[in-house]
């Protein structure tokens, strides 16, 4: 569907006026450097970071490290999901350990992480693997528990073997919510690598952040936040995309 | 013919915590190979109960009953069920729908696949997702699963009761055809005495609480059937005083 010209003025209209406020705010004099830098401060520093590399590989450290982690969430997500969905004693086993570690937000995990696996990457992998996990895990485990039964029974009927329904009944019956969880769960994977990165790491988007506040350079810290925001967006906008492609039929 | 379905005494209880209740009491019915059988009663009457029962889907019950002279151990394919809604698999299309219910060596015979969606008037709609679907067409993709895997016996539990008039009729001619054609034993469970007895050659009426075999009557409508005349206004009003023995005769007034 294309959108209108009209569409794109409303939809870029916001963003339009808080530059436009905070350069007549810079004009005006009232920005102090050291704690509010000017919006072209903050295009040097972008153009400054993307010349020495640093820009780049900030992304990149912190992309791959949400891709390990968010693989492991989502395979171990995925089949806890089905698992618990499929066989209640497995979820009965499982239950009262879920839901306690459910409610802890990642990020308390992070000075348990550092003293297990120290300040390298597998602390980043398992923060970012509890981030993703849970999401995945419960909207999979929802999306198999509301399939009808009445498939099921349709396909008693025409003698379909058990281990074929997993691939015919139950992961596309549970594919939209699954797809709903593994969003949630790369939202949730983005948020946890900057906290995670911000506490102890030499890399990353979240490096950026907590290094632009010890140097007292609040444009590195807003480049820092708006490559995480942008970022986080695009890769929500791909899932969109892919949800989309691989669900045709509702 | 031989009989394809002997039911001998057969009771079946719904049993729950708080109460038990009769689905089916003392059935007898022996169905010949090749026969079109209406099964109608109100709701609760256990006509559908019946039904899962001939196709295998309750086998918790007390009593005889005999599938082609073997007892039956649970649902096949040799006794095709068409359920009251669909039930097409929303995310395959029409004909992955058809495949899914296919055996193993035949699930790649595209042949079969078209063969049946021709049956049943639905040539072209292959590659269509049931969302795409009306509900009637829908109904007829079931069909066509059902007849591709070559049953023995169709059990149709009120199949055209969620569709309109018009569409409920040619679905009505569409299955007296494919019964000729094909010659499958068939039994449609309903709660419309037209559709009975124009179904029919056989009607089956079926009292509730507890579900109960009230009488068994034979329509013969000629061929080809017709819905008007006198054959079947008079086969429709033998079955409509059956449910209505028991109400009070309108006051007569005389002057």
């Amino acid at each position: 569907m294309k959108k209108s010209f009209s569409y794109w003025l409303i939809y870029l209209a916001l963003p339009i006026i808080v530059l436009a406020v905070w350069e007549g705010f810079d004009i005006a004099g009232r920005l102090k450097p050291y704690t509010m830098p000017a919006p072209m401060a903050i295009v040097d520093t972008t153009l400054d970071y993307i010349k020495n590399g640093k820009l780049w590989t900030n992304i990149t450290v912190s992309f791959l490290r949400v891709l390990k982690g968010f693989g492991v969430g989502l395979a171990a997500g995925f089949l806890v999901g089905i698992l618990s969905a499929l066989f209640p004693k497995f979820e009965a086993f499982t239950d009262l350990v879920i839901q306690i570690l459910r409610p802890i937000p990642p990020i308390a995990w992070i000075p348990l992480a550092i003293l297990w696996f120290g300040i390298g990457e597998e602390s980043k992998v398992f923060i970012i693997f509890l981030g993703a996990f849970f999401p995945i895990f419960l909207n999979t485990a929802e999306g198999v528990k509301s399939i009808d039964s009445k498939y099921f029974e349709l396909a008693q009927v025409y003698e379909v073997p058990k281990p074929m329904l997993i691939w015919q009944i139950v992961i596309p019956g549970a594919l939209p919510s699954i797809m709903t969880g593994i969003r949630l769960g790369v939202g949730n994977a983005w948020v946890c690598v900057v906290a995670a990165e911000m506490i102890g790491a030499v890399s990353g988007v979240g490096h950026m952040l907590s290094d632009g506040r010890s140097l007292s350079r609040p444009d590195i810290v807003i480049l820092g936040m708006l490559i995480v925001g942008i970022v986080g967006k695009i890769m929500d906008d791909i899932l969109k995309l892919i949800h989309k492609k691989l669900i045709t039929w509702i | 013919m031989a009989n394809i379905i002997e039911i001998k005494k057969l009771n079946k209880v719904f049993r729950s915590k708080e109460n038990e209740v009769q689905a089916l009491e003392n059935i007898d019915l022996t169905i010949e190979e090749g026969s079109f059988v209406s099964i109608i009663g109100g709701s609760g009457c256990g006509k559908s109960t019946l039904l899962r029962v001939i196709g295998g889907l309750e086998t918790d019950y007390e009593g005889e009953y005999l599938f082609d002279n073997a007892p039956v151990k649970g649902p096949s394919r040799d006794k095709g069920f068409i359920f009251q809604d669909h039930r097409l698999l929303p995310w395959l299309t029409v004909e992955n729908n058809i495949r899914f219910s296919l055996p193993k060596e035949k699930k790649k015979d595209d042949a079969l696949i078209r063969e049946n969606l021709e049956l049943v008037g639905l040539t072209g709609f292959e590659k269509s997702y049931p969302r795409q679907l009306s509900g009637g067409m829908a109904q007829r993709v079931a069909i066509a699963r059902a007849l591709a895997n070559k049953p023995r016996i169709l059990l149709l539990d009120e199949p055209f009761g969620a569709l309109d008039a018009i569409t409920r009729m040619n679905l009505q001619e569409q299955m007296l055809k494919i019964w000729h054609e094909e010659k499958i034993t068939m039994i449609i469970v309903t709660h419309d005495i037209d559709e009975a007895v124009y179904l029919g050659g056989t009607v089956v009426v079926m009292t509730p609480r507890p579900g109960r075999i009230k009488r068994i009557q034979k329509v013969d409508l000629g061929t080809p059937r017709r819905r008007t005349g006198t054959p079947f206004t008079l086969a429709r009003d033998e079955i409509y005083r059956e449910f209505f023995s028991d109400a009070e005769i309108p006051i007569e007034y005389n002057i």
